[in-house]
């Protein structure tokens, strides 16, 4: 890690995401403020609608602030250009998302080295890693199988190499087990676990309501 | 991200949506081929009728001729006076002058214009018709191609070769007369002695010819016996010949041999000069219709009137050059016709891949990534639309060109090349499709990369 990030991979200052939808001025995102050390592994619970969603594409860069500002690794994205935000999408930050988005048109192999491809990583660079990522998630064997092919663990376990493939510093996981049975789902559970460092640090819960920050504890 | 990855990509992309992006491939080689059959035409007609104008001995001729030929009888070229302040001291057209203008650059043979109307007889029936001399280019000019029979076996051959309308006039079976004899009756112009003028040898430095000075020529009937070796279509090279077109054709050598009396006989006679053979004219060809106007030039410093036909064919350059451009611009209309299909192609893609697009953004995609791909996807289409329309448009300007020979070859005419598909139109008309691909792509790449990535991963 960097120096210049004070032990923190990122933080929010008073980060705000409204929208305007109609007359009404949707408050997804209020006044929040959090910080979360390299290496810390944090939970972020809420309600459905209560901003989770919003806060992460804000820390992901894939939106932009109303106010406030996002801190990765001390940078402000909203100081960032597009490209800057794909360039910290692509080498700073890994997504696992609720729905899997893996590509369907792609192998299981083709999908990990997505993010190999757009980040311009040498192919001769490509093949290991991929490989190494897969095998992390204990799918070895479906190299060559497309998405649809693939169960809904098999599957997010895949959007999790992919995450992980870029070796990101700060990785995000919105709902990763939302659409997957509770055995399953605890498996996902146990694999996020085993990214190093992450077990050595004190769990934290953050809770979000209704956009608000409602409470940052370690978890009991 | 790196330039194989996007091509691997939009390929993948190209293949997954097969169907639906073979017909708009074919939409843009059906454009393609509408330009190229329309282009190959004006170029092939515009080639042909280059060949037909070269052939014809016009384009690349100039008619020298005497400046005081068109100022009328009576003023010799030595009356310098009436030549004009600007203008250089008008010169006789006669040998010397011949062989000065042989000389200059880039002209390919100068002659004389030889042709008189006389008469001849076949099978002891007299014919009237005009005669004219052929220079020896013509045996490579092309001109003499389809013909029946042989061009004249030597420059100096007593042979003669018939226009087929004059032929038809000899026998309705023209291929008979082929090794035939015809005989020429013309008027041999004899130089009269010289009279004892002692005057006329005083001055030092004159040329020979003036030591062989007469008083006139009289008029002689002769008669020459020519073998009949082709029967032509029509006379090619009939350069500016004011008495029509030749109908009995003889090697220009033997038309010089005959010495036969000619108008501007009588104008040398009672010219300044009598007795110092002069021609009417002298045509000067040239390598190529480019270069007319530069040796025009030359020959007019020299002291010559001159005449061509360069106005001609800049006019007729000028032609074509509005009717390929109108061929071209219909031509282009299926193109850009096909380019609506390439916008449409791609904006459907884009609502499909929504999500996609969301997920590339998220790993990692620069919207320049998202416009790339989407360009290479359109510029895809283009190239391959354009090979296959340029395969498509050669294939339908063969078949034009098929058709037409059989049409003229039912019509007992020789057979022409309509349509031409040179390696220029091929680059030209492969990058026009490239280009029109990309301007098409414009708008649904610029429309993919702006998209929002929160709300591209939300849609379903």
């Amino acid at each position: 890690m960097p120096s210049a990030d004070n032990g923190f991979a990122l933080r929010t200052d008073r980060v705000s995401r409204h929208y305007q939808m109609g007359a009404a001025l949707v408050h997804a995102v209020d006044d929040v403020t959090i910080s979360v050390r390299t290496g810390e592994f944090v939970a972020l619970l809420g309600s459905s609608g209560s901003g989770k969603s919003t806060l992460l594409n804000l820390i992901a860069g894939l939106d932009r602030p109303t106010s406030g500002g996002v801190f990765a690794h001390d940078r402000n994205l909203a100081d960032m250009t597009a490209d800057e935000l794909a360039k910290h999408r692509s080498h700073t930050i890994g997504i696992v998302f609720q729905a899997f988005n893996l590509l369907p048109r792609m192998t299981l192999e083709e999908n990990v080295e997505l993010p190999l491809r757009l980040a311009a990583v040498d192919r001769s660079e490509r093949g290991p890693r991929v490989r190494e990522a897969i095998q992390r998630v204990k799918l070895d064997a479906r190299l060559s199988h497309r998405p649809a092919e693939l169960s809904g663990g098999e599957q997010q376990r895949a959007a999790l190499a992919r995450a992980l493939v870029n070796r990101p510093t700060i990785l995000l996981a919105d709902e990763p087990t939302g659409n997957l049975d509770s055995i399953t789902g605890d498996e996902i559970m146990n694999l996020l676990h085993e990214q190093p460092r992450a077990e050595r640090f004190a769990h934290r819960m953050i809770v979000i309501k209704d956009g608000k920050l409602g409470s940052d504890g370690t978890r009991p | 991200m790196k330039f194989r990855d996007l091509a691997e990509l939009a390929w993948r992309n190209l293949r997954e949506a097969l169907l639906r992006n073979s017909l708009t491939t074919l939409g843009v080689g059906v454009g393609v081929a509408s330009l190229v059959a329309m282009l190959s035409l004006g170029v092939g007609l515009q080639e042909m009728a280059n060949q037909r104008i070269s052939r014809s001995g016009l384009f690349d001729a100039i008619l020298v001729a005497p400046r005081t030929n068109f100022r009328g009888f009576g003023r010799g070229p030595q009356n310098n006076a009436n030549n004009g302040p600007d203008l250089p001291p008008a010169v006789p057209v006669d040998e010397n002058a011949r062989k000065t203008l042989e000389q200059l650059l880039d002209v390919v043979e100068v002659y004389p214009e030889i042709r008189f109307p006389t008469e001849v007889r076949y099978l002891g029936v007299p014919y009237s018709t005009v005669v004219a001399g052929v220079p020896p280019s013509g045996r490579t000019s092309g001109s003499y191609d389809g013909m029946k029979g042989n061009f004249f076996s030597g420059p100096s051959a007593d042979e003669t070769i018939l226009q087929i309308e004059f032929a038809k006039q000899l026998s309705p079976q023209t291929s008979s007369l082929i090794g035939k004899d015809l005989v020429l009756r013309y008027a041999e112009r004899q130089e009269l002695p010289a009279q004892g003028d002692t005057n006329s040898k005083a001055s030092p430095g004159a040329d020979d010819a003036d030591s062989s000075l007469s008083s006139g020529f009289s008029v002689v009937p002769k008669e020459e016996k020519l073998r009949i070796v082709g029967i032509v279509e029509t006379e090619p090279a009939a350069g500016f010949g004011g008495l029509g077109r030749g109908r009995v054709l003889i090697p220009l050598q033997v038309a010089e041999k005959l010495r036969v009396a000619q108008a501007n006989d009588f104008r040398t006679m009672l010219g300044a000069r009598p007795g110092k053979i002069t021609y009417q004219s002298l045509t000067v060809r040239v390598k190529s219709p480019s270069q007319v106007k530069d040796v025009e030039d030359s020959i007019k410093s020299m002291g010559f009137e001159t005449f061509s036909l360069i106005d001609a064919t800049n006019n007729l350059r000028l032609l074509f050059a509005v009717f390929d451009l109108l061929l071209g611009i219909f031509g282009s209309l299926a193109l850009v016709v096909a380019s609506l299909g390439i916008i449409n192609t791609l904006v459907m893609a884009i609502l499909e891949r929504r999500r996609e697009i969301g997920v590339l953004k998220a790993l990692g995609a620069t919207d320049g990534d998202i416009r790339k791909l989407f360009f290479m996807e359109a510029g895809a289409m283009g190239l391959l639309g354009g090979f296959l329309g340029v395969l498509i448009g050669w294939t339908i300007g063969m078949g034009m060109n098929f058709a037409t020979s059989i049409y003229l070859r039912r019509q007992a005419l020789p057979s022409i090349t309509v349509s031409s598909v040179p390696w220029w139109m091929v680059a030209s008309a492969i990058s026009f499709s490239i280009i029109v691909s990309l301007a098409a792509g414009l708008y649904p790449a610029s429309r993919a990369a702006r998209l929002n990535p929160v709300e591209a991963l939300r849609y379903e």
